[in-house]
């Protein structure tokens, strides 16, 4: 892996990707990314993921009959 | 013990004189009651315990319902889980918040589930390290295959209910239900870079997905 990280290649960086973003960094602002379109696009697809995930799979209620079970197994349990 | 009707608002919340709006109250005094709600449902108030299920209950069944896509599954999950907070509530000792505690409970008894159905997943550590195989690929492809403009709802669905089962586990809580890494971490017991990058992977998975699936369209 080349030692300047303005010099790497989009393998030496996305193989050290998950790293960089576990660590904490802000991954758009590697050097490589500044100079590189594939990269980039790549960031940004994560990107309109992670935005798209708040529109799926509305939350639900449970319909009341899991309570009455619910109930019903505590008492079950209580005798 | 009697039968009793969850409430569906949370303590305290009566709406003032009639009123439509429901009363607002300062953050402290909210918090303050649901921990005299969870400290009754500690000592055996059966009335607590229905309250702390009112306050609950949407978010885990929700979680429930995105990781096995089954209503009919869900509401047993949700019932096992509430269940086995029945039985381990007195053991809260407050050392994370109580909704992280009893997610990460829930989380157990769906990973419990998902084992029975015959996935190889024995533990929340199994679920949050796939195999190299269930890893995403690099991507070097050509940037005229980005997911540019707006993705398609159910395709994306679709994808996260193949993703193996730690990423989508990671991905729901964090992008679809909005807990933080430091939370996730707490619910997985697993470190915050291990959230963040287990999350990056499963994102890149998604990516691979939605791009085969873009491929496909364009091919036919």
């Amino acid at each position: 892996m080349t030692g300047d990280p303005g010099n790497m290649s989009c393998e030496e960086f996305q193989a050290q990707l998950s790293e960089l973003i576990g660590s904490g960094e802000d991954a758009a602002a590697h050097p490589h990314v500044q100079s590189c379109e594939r990269c980039r696009a790549l960031l940004s697809d994560l990107q309109t993921i992670a935005e798209a995930a708040r529109q799926l799979f509305p939350s639900a209620e449970p319909p009341d009959e899991v309570w009455t079970q619910i109930e019903s197994a505590i008492n079950r349990e209580g005798k | 013990m009697p039968n009793s009707t969850p409430p569906t608002h949370s303590p305290n919340r009566n709406l003032p004189n009639g009123g439509t709006e429901p009363a607002r109250k300062a953050p402290d005094s909210d918090a303050a009651a649901a921990a005299d709600v969870l400290a009754l449902a500690q000592a055996g108030d059966h009335h607590a315990f229905a309250q702390l299920y009112a306050l609950h209950k949407r978010r885990i069944y929700s979680l429930c319902l995105r990781m096995v896509g089954n209503a009919a599954e869900a509401e047993d999950l949700t019932q096992e889980a509430f269940l086995q907070l029945h039985r381990k509530i007195a053991t809260f000792r407050g050392d994370s918040a109580f909704s992280t505690w009893l997610h990460r409970l829930a989380i157990n008894v769906v990973l419990m589930q998902l084992r029975k159905k015959g996935l190889s997943l024995i533990s929340l550590d199994e679920a949050m390290e796939p195999t190299p195989e269930e890893g995403p690929s690099r991507s070097f492809g050509a940037p005229d295959l980005a997911l540019t403009g707006a993705i398609d709802r159910l395709a994306l669905e679709r994808a996260v209910a193949d993703l193996p089962t730690g990423y989508r586990l990671i991905f729901i809580l964090h992008d679809v239900e909005g807990f933080e890494h430091n939370e996730i971490a707490s619910m997985l017991n697993c470190s915050i870079g291990n959230s963040k990058s287990q999350l990056h992977k499963a994102r890149l998975k998604l990516r691979d997905a939605m791009r085969a699936q873009k491929r496909s369209e364009e091919q036919s």
